[in-house]
């Protein structure tokens, strides 16, 4: 049997992608952990995240899953959600503790007053369904299987990731300006919408992670 | 760009579904998990729970239909009433709550907004502001489910709470609930404008012209309605085709 393993370093709720996970997989074990030998012995690992990154990543590094995470992240599927998209950068414009590093770039915040092109104001937390743009070069991406152009997903975030390699940017979103809203490089795939909350088209995304081999 | 959301706001007594009858008595309107499927699959863009249970001792029966609701229905889920301290959101988070609504807590103390957003982040942390015209031109807050008048400016207490780190308000006015009349356009337009954070408007959809109107008139950028829904006036799906047709953003 084929395992996912959630990384539980002690913020947030995870159950609701847990949850979700075993919706679409009923077939795998889907493990939320902070247990180091399960994440190294999963099959795919996801990283999930909602609250603040300072105390996220401080969280982490408490938590001394660092170096196996670092592991997975090179030779398994790994799923980023949210702030866990946010965390696979160097850094964060929300706090001084860095990131994973394991793409350069960082997390920047939406500029405060933030306006539409007309100059009405619009609001942050960027939140509610936006829809999804998909750049030529992930269309053919295994986890977008599925997914049309224009598919509406759930975001809640007030930062977002600023990647340096604009071929890391598997998908955009406009607010007004579009911002990096997915990520794929090799094994690694990250959304800083909420899968587990977009209704059919984030349940698709989870299934095809689940089903993925992490080769493109 | 976001599109606007519909939100149907259920009202949970003991872990069931209740629905008042002409406004006084409460009766049984089904099992949570089979009503949140209903309104997902008519297409609603969130789901909000209001916990109406009087006994803190049935509290537990809250975060048991929650966790059954997350686990089949894939939406963003609110759930309100009852919270008193920052610590009482991590229960409801964990059983699978996406955000908590906090209301007379966060006027006995307002550093719970502070708090909550420190530690949960401000995307989960969500103002619910009663308000009522107690005189020509003055929104003020209440508390207590509407029985206890606070002096406080509706308007400027929504600029607190945001600086104090909410991400979002859901506003009521307290005129209109259950007149089904329309939302209260200049409170929902005095409180869109003066916040960077997202406004739900609430209280008085009687009509699918009424949600348009919150949207274009009040500013809202989500709409909460319960009565048009639960009775089976309108479908979810009908109000997001009437607001598409009326020029507003929808996620179809």
């Amino acid at each position: 049997m084929m395992t996912i393993a959630i990384v539980d370093y002690g913020m947030g709720n995870l159950k609701s992608v847990a949850k979700a996970f075993m919706h679409v997989a009923p077939d795998q074990r889907i493990l939320i952990t902070s247990d180091a030998k399960e994440i190294a012995e999963a099959d795919r690992v996801v990283l999930p995240g909602q609250a603040a990154m300072p105390e996220s990543m401080v969280a982490l590094n408490d938590s001394g899953l660092r170096d196996v995470l670092l592991q997975a992240s090179k030779d398994r599927p790994f799923f980023g959600v949210c702030l866990g998209l946010q965390m696979l950068f160097e850094e964060s414009e929300e706090g001084p503790t860095p990131s994973l590093g394991y793409l350069p770039g960082k997390s920047i915040r939406f500029p405060k007053p933030h306006f539409d092109k007309n100059g009405a104001p619009l609001k942050v937390p960027h939140m509610g369904w936006n829809a999804l743009t998909i750049p030529a070069h992930a269309s053919a991406h295994p986890c977008w299987a599925g997914i049309a152009q224009e598919t509406a997903f759930y975001f809640a975030n007030s930062y977002y990731a600023a990647p340096k390699e604009s071929a890391v940017v598997a998908g955009t979103a406009n607010y007004p300006d579009p911002i990096c809203v997915a990520v794929g490089k090799a094994n690694l795939f990250a959304v800083q919408f909420h899968p587990e909350k977009s209704a059919d088209g984030g349940l698709r995304v989870l299934k095809n992670f689940s089903n993925w081999s992490g080769s493109l | 760009m976001l599109c606007k959301r519909i939100i149907p706001c259920l009202d949970i007594k003991d872990g069931r579904v209740v629905k008042g009858v002409n406004f006084v008595g409460l009766r049984d309107a089904g099992d949570p998990v089979e009503v949140a499927k209903r309104y997902n699959d008519q297409g609603a863009d969130e789901l909000c729970f209001l916990d109406i249970t009087a006994s803190v001792e049935k509290r537990g029966l809250l975060y048991d239909l929650i966790e059954r609701v997350a686990s089949q229905v894939f939406i963003p889920l609110t759930v309100g009433g009852g919270v008193k301290t920052a610590e009482d959101l991590r229960p409801l988070l964990n059983a699978g709550a996406d955000k908590v609504s906090i209301n007379t807590a966060g006027v006995n103390d307002p550093t719970i907004f502070d708090k909550a957003s420190h530690f949960y982040g401000a995307q989960c942390v969500v103002a619910a502001i009663d308000a009522k015209q107690t005189r020509p031109g003055f929104f003020e807050v209440f508390i207590h489910g509407g029985r206890t008048a606070t002096g406080k400016d509706a308007v400027a207490w929504a600029r607190e709470v945001a600086d104090r780190g909410a991400g979002e308000i859901l506003l009521t006015s307290m005129d209109r609930d259950g007149a089904k009349i329309g939302f209260d356009l200049e409170l929902t337009r005095a409180i869109a404008d003066a916040v960077t954070i997202p406004v739900i408007a609430s209280g008085g959809v009687g009509n699918l012209q009424h949600l348009v109107e919150g949207v274009q008139k009040g500013g809202a950028d989500a709409v909460l309605a319960a009565s048009i829904f639960h009775y089976g006036e309108y479908t979810v799906g009908q109000a997001k085709a009437a607001m598409r047709d009326a020029g507003i953003r929808m996620r179809m």
